[in-house]
Parts: structure tokens; sequence; C-alpha cells
């Protein structure tokens, strides 16, 4: 009971200071949120979902504080794809610098301004995945990300997108804590593709839900920012219809702390989910990749790949589940989680997870941590190829599989880009 | 070309001599091969000369046209214009055979000051290489020896020896592991590369590699030294008679 009310205290100073407009359709779903959040409580770190990352700093009453960041060494990521931006500065949608958000196929518009209708078509869909992603597993603060959201898109999507849409979040304050929530509903055989850049605020806390209907297809690549002090937790949500495809892919540059949660649903027969991630890290980092797939469908699809590399004390988590409900018969899964640690002291803490009721599927799962392979080192300095160089070229190996699981060639050759200048800052 | 004098060398890990004051002199031009008994050093002496870790040198010296070899890094000595053809060449995931010939081929033409090679003229000329050495597009593309059969992987250390262009290259065992045919376009392909600038020394078990690539002279080791120099025919009698008289006569 301690425990419990512990929680419950630190709920109480964390939303004393929040408040949110009741009115309008999406006054309602707070509401509801809100129900939902009260009843959890906040996240300690004794609870067994964050035993390897301490939420203290994510549930802390005041964000703590953190240095604006600026790159001027290299260009931003997706600077040479087309796309429609939409900017967000210290969490607050910023029109004079976004572009036009006019695009063919697809609706956007702001939270702030839609939610004090009667109705919207968001209303099936804000809350709801993040409610249905509270079991079996509670998941606190995106409850409160959805009672408390300051901002975000609600993007429609009925045809198919001629130009991913770029969301660039900038960050402006040293003491900023954002609360982004982003909707995106795919029609049948919609596509779209969701781009994500740049540190947010000090303090970030961000929901996407994400509905994949009958044939659609969804693309999200994410190059979190620079910034080195940033904590972020964020989560996406997402829901899948009968041959929908959805697949996600985060690159993870610094940060103090970040957690990424993924729940992903495959709720239609022959439904297909990729998420992976490429993190690298270098000192004071701390990286958790939390992801929860549920096969419910017939003949569904799903990888799991997330890579990281670790050194000089930085440390990376994963948790990664993969669910067949009874029924779900012949359920593709795969799960890899792995770390090159490039010295002693970083560490790699995994917890795979696979939880099967259906007796004709086919999952597999693999964790792994180990250091460069020497001997390919060598084979490749024998050919002249100096150690750094050397060295490089097989992070970047280790890393290709999770880059793998970007479709645009142009996109996944502008992360490859970003890791290589990471490389080259990391030299040492 | 290549100078070694009383080399002797331990593992760096134990107390264990492995060459014991091995002497060699390899001319420009010359095709040297070494033969001998399991465990007598030869792969240590390959190891060493191309500054694998493991190993400590304990005596003695190692030049390439006068430069002291043994106390650069191994991609420094790459770049002097040394090469080892390893008995088991390294699988590499993820990295692909073609990004890895060129970075190699950049890399030492970088080290050595020389321009570049651009993308377009490197792709003709490992194009024209590979097909000699009946490596087709799709080996070229896969990553480093990854799926590669044990011929494959033999052909693909010849076509780097191609691209690199060394000036003295030392095949260790390359014969291991390849059946007839495969021995036959190894051979060629080595072959292509002799000219009076270059150098070899070949390391192997068997004579019958030295059928295909015929050297000019041929050692014996034993027991971490070189125990008898001669001609082609040495091999031949290694051939006929093991290495069991040559050791008794030394001792």
């Amino acid at each position: 009971m301690a425990l419990a009310v512990a929680k419950q205290d630190a709920l109480a100073a964390r939303i004393a200071g929040l408040s949110y407009a009741a009115e309008g359709w999406l006054g309602a779903a707070r509401g509801a949120a809100l129900e939902r959040l009260s009843a959890m409580g906040l996240p300690g770190k004794r609870d067994e979902y964050w035993r390897y990352t301490d939420p203290a700093s994510l549930t802390v009453t005041d964000a703590p504080k953190a240095a604006l960041f600026a790159a001027d060494d290299e260009p931003p990521v997706f600077d040479g794809i087309d796309r429609v931006k939409l900017v967000f500065v210290d969490g607050v949608f910023d029109a004079a610098q976004s572009d036009d958000p006019a695009l063919a196929g697809v609706e956007i518009e702001r939270l702030a301004e839609a939610g004090a209708r009667d109705i919207h078509w968001a209303q099936g869909l804000y809350g709801v995945l993040e409610a249905r992603g509270q079991v079996p597993v509670q998941r606190p603060l995106a409850a409160l990300n959805s009672t408390f959201a300051t901002d975000g898109l609600l993007i429609r999507v009925t045809g198919r997108a001629s130009k991913p849409v770029s969301l660039i979040y900038v960050h402006n304050s040293e003491t900023s804590d954002a609360i982004l929530h982003h909707c995106v509903k795919l029609e049948e055989g919609a596509e779209l593709t969701v781009l994500e850049n740049g540190p947010a605020a000090a303090r970030f806390n961000k929901v996407m839900e994400v509905d994949v209907a009958k044939g659609a297809r969804f693309h999200h690549i994410r190059s979190q920012g620079r910034d080195h002090e940033r904590r972020a937790v964020t989560h996406v949500f997402a829901r899948l219809a009968d041959e929908a495809l959805f697949k996600s892919f985060t690159l993870t540059a610094n940060g103090v702390l970040t957690r990424n949660e993924a729940v992903i649903e495959l709720l239609g027969d022959d439904a297909v989910a990729h998420v992976a991630g490429a993190a690298v890290g270098d000192g004071n980092f701390h990286h958790d990749d939390t992801v929860f797939v549920t096969h419910a469908g017939l003949r569904c699809e799903s990888r799991q790949v997330f890579k990281k590399v670790l050194k000089n004390g930085a440390v990376g988590v994963f948790q990664g589940k993969i669910l067949v409900k009874q029924g779900a018969q012949k359920t593709d899964g795969y799960q890899i989680s792995q770390s090159l640690l490039l010295d002693e002291d970083s560490q790699f803490l995994a917890k795979p997870e696979l939880e099967i009721y259906a007796d004709d599927v086919k999952c597999s799962h693999g964790s792994t941590s180990g250091a460069i392979d020497e001997t390919a080192l060598f084979y490749l300095r024998s050919r002249g190829v100096p150690e750094r160089a050397a060295q490089g070229l097989l992070v970047l190996a280790f890393l290709a599989e999770a880059i793998a699981e970007i479709e645009d060639e142009a996109i996944a050759e502008d992360i490859r880009a970003r890791l290589e200048g990471w490389l080259a800052r990391h030299d040492h | 070309m290549l100078e070694i004098k009383n080399l002797h060398v331990k593992l760096e890990e134990e107390e264990k001599q492995i060459l014991k004051g091995v002497n060699l002199s390899i001319g420009a031009g010359e095709v040297h091969a070494i033969m001998g008994p399991n465990g007598s050093g030869k792969s240590t002496l390959s190891y060493v000369l191309s500054g694998r870790d493991g190993y400590e040198v304990t005596e003695g010296s190692a030049t390439l046209d006068g430069q002291e070899l043994l106390e650069m890094e191994p991609e420094e000595r790459a770049a002097a214009g040394l090469f080892l053809a390893f008995q088991y060449p390294v699988e590499i995931p993820g990295v692909g055979n073609m990004t890895f010939l060129r970075t190699a081929v950049n890399a030492q033409r970088k080290a050595r000051g020389e321009e570049e090679m651009s993308a377009g003229e490197f792709l003709k000329v490992v194009r024209e290489r590979a097909k000699t050495l009946k490596i087709d597009a799709e080996m070229l593309k896969r990553p480093v020896n990854v799926g590669f059969s044990g011929g494959e992987k033999k052909r693909n250390e010849i076509l780097q020896m191609a691209m690199l262009e060394p000036r003295m290259c030392i095949l260790d065992e390359t014969d291991s592991g390849l059946d007839v045919d495969a021995m036959k376009l190894v051979s060629e392909g080595v072959n292509a590369l002799r000219s009076e600038g270059r150098s070899f020394l070949v390391i192997t078990h068997y004579q019958r590699l030295l059928d295909h690539i015929k050297p000019d002279v041929v050692h014996i080791m034993a027991n971490g030294r070189i125990i008898k120099t001669g001609g082609p025919e040495l091999a031949l009698e290694v051939e006929h008679n093991g290495y069991a008289d040559l050791l008794a006569e030394v001792n």
C-alpha cells in the first residue's frame, strides 16, 4: 500500500500545476485519460516495467534544466528530402516556421485548435489506443500525456501522400517541459511517411497514435536530437487492420535519458509491423527501447530490430515482447536486440519475452552483447584501412540490420551519414 | 626486397618461443616457397610480418625495401606494399565486398600521398580483375566473405591482391581447402600478377601448389628455423620422402 500511496503522492505533485480545457470532444477524452492516470499513479523505480530505467526525472514535478544545443557542424537531418515541414518550438506549433500544411490526400489539423469541437474523427483514436495499451502493462506517462498534452497534430490520410510529413522539434528554453500528442489515421489503402527530428524540449513527453486501416501503409522515421541533456519519454501506439503495414525506425544519438515505447496490435489478417532502432551513446547516456507487439490476426508478420553501440559507461536497455493470442495462427514473429560495447564500462540490459497461445506459429528472438571483432579489425587493417576507419566500418556494419528497415534509400543514406558523423565526433 | 634477419618471436601471453632465428632474403621479382610440417612456425611468420596482435618479437628485424616492418602498424605495412593472403579469410557481415575493396584501395593511396580512385574508375578496374578470377557481380555485392565457399574466399583474397597491387605478397596456405580446379584458378590469378617488381612468399604444406606457382627458391622450415634452402627440386624431395629425412639430417 505504501507503494501505491507514494505513486499517488507523486502524481498529485506532478499534476498540481497542470490543467486542461474540459470542453469539446477532446475535453471528454482528457477526462477519461485522467481517470486512468489517477487509478495508476506515476511509475517508480520499483515497478517491474521500470526496473532498468529510473523514471524519477521523467515524473518529477519540474523538468530538470537542459542546455540548448545547436548542431552547426552538419546540415539538419532530412534536409535534402522534399517534405511538408511542421515546426514545434518547445512543444508549441509554430506556423511561421512551418510550411503550408496542404498535401493532397492528407488533412492536417492542430490539436490545440480542433479540440473544442463537439465531434471530430479523432475521437475514435485520441487516447483510445493509449487506453488499449494500458493492458496488460501500465503506461502512466502515456495517460499523463493524453490528459495534459498541450499540442500536437491530427493527421487523416485518405490517399497516397506524395511526400513525407516532417515534424521538426526545436528546443528554445532550458526549462521547457513539452507534452505533445499526435494522431494519425490512415484510411483504407492510404499511405504516408512521417519524419520526426530535432531536440524538442528540456523534458519531452510524446505520444503518437496510429490507426492503419486495411491495405494502408505507414512509415515512420525518427532522428532524436543531438541535445545531450534532454530527457524524453515517447510512446507510439499502433493498430493494424487486414494487410496493413507499419514500419518505424528511430535513430538515437546522445540524450541523458530516452525511453521509447512502441505498442503495436496486429488485429487484422496478413498485416506487417516492423519496429527498429539504432542507438549510439557515449558517456552519460541511458537509452531504453520498450516494445510490445500483440498478434491477434492470422498470418501476420512482426519484426523488432534494435541495435545499440555503447561506450564510456553508456547504458542501453531493451524490453521487447511478442504476445501471440489464441487463434493468431501462422504468425511470423522476429525479435533481435544486440549491443556492441566499445569498452568494459558500458552496459546493456535486455529482457526479451515471448508469450504464445497459438500452436502454428514461427517466433524467434535473440539478444547478444559483444565487443568489436578483433579478427575482422585486423583483417581490415591488413588491407590498409586505418584502425579508426576500420572500427567505424564495423560499427556501421553492426547497425546495418536496423538501418535496412528503412525502405526509402535516400532517407537511409541520410541516417547513415548521421551515424558516420557521430562516429567521427566520438572517435576516441 | 624483404630481408628477415635472426627473427625470434614468442607468444605474448605465454613463454613459448615460436620463431628461433629466421633468416630470409627475397629479391625483387622472386618467388620463394616455405614448406614445413605443422607447428613449424610458418603461419606465425606470416602473422608477425603483417602485424597481428598476440606475438612478441624478442630479437631480429624484418625490413621491406630497407624500412623496418616490425615497428609499423598493420595498415602502414599494407601501405608500404605488404600483403597477406589469409589462410582463413575473415567474414565481415554488414560490410559490402565492394565497399571494403574501395575503402582499402583508397586508404592505401591516401597513405602514400596519391590521389584517390574515382568511383567510376574503381568500378571499371574491379570488374575487369574480378572477371579473370571468375568472381561475379553478385559476389562483389555480398558482405565480405559471408556465405562464400572455401574457393570463393581464396579467389576473393587474390582479387584484393590484384586491386591493392602490393610489392611483397605472402600467401599463407592459399591451397588449403581448394579442389584441383579452384587451385588452378587461384594459381593463374597469382601468376598473372608476377612481375619484376613484385615478390612472393608462398607458404604451403604441399608441393602440388608449386606445380602451378613455380618458385625460384624453396625453404624448409622446422621448429622455428629455416633448416634447408634449395631450388624447386627440394619441394619434390619433400613430396617423395616427407620431412623425416630432412629433420634427421639437421639433428
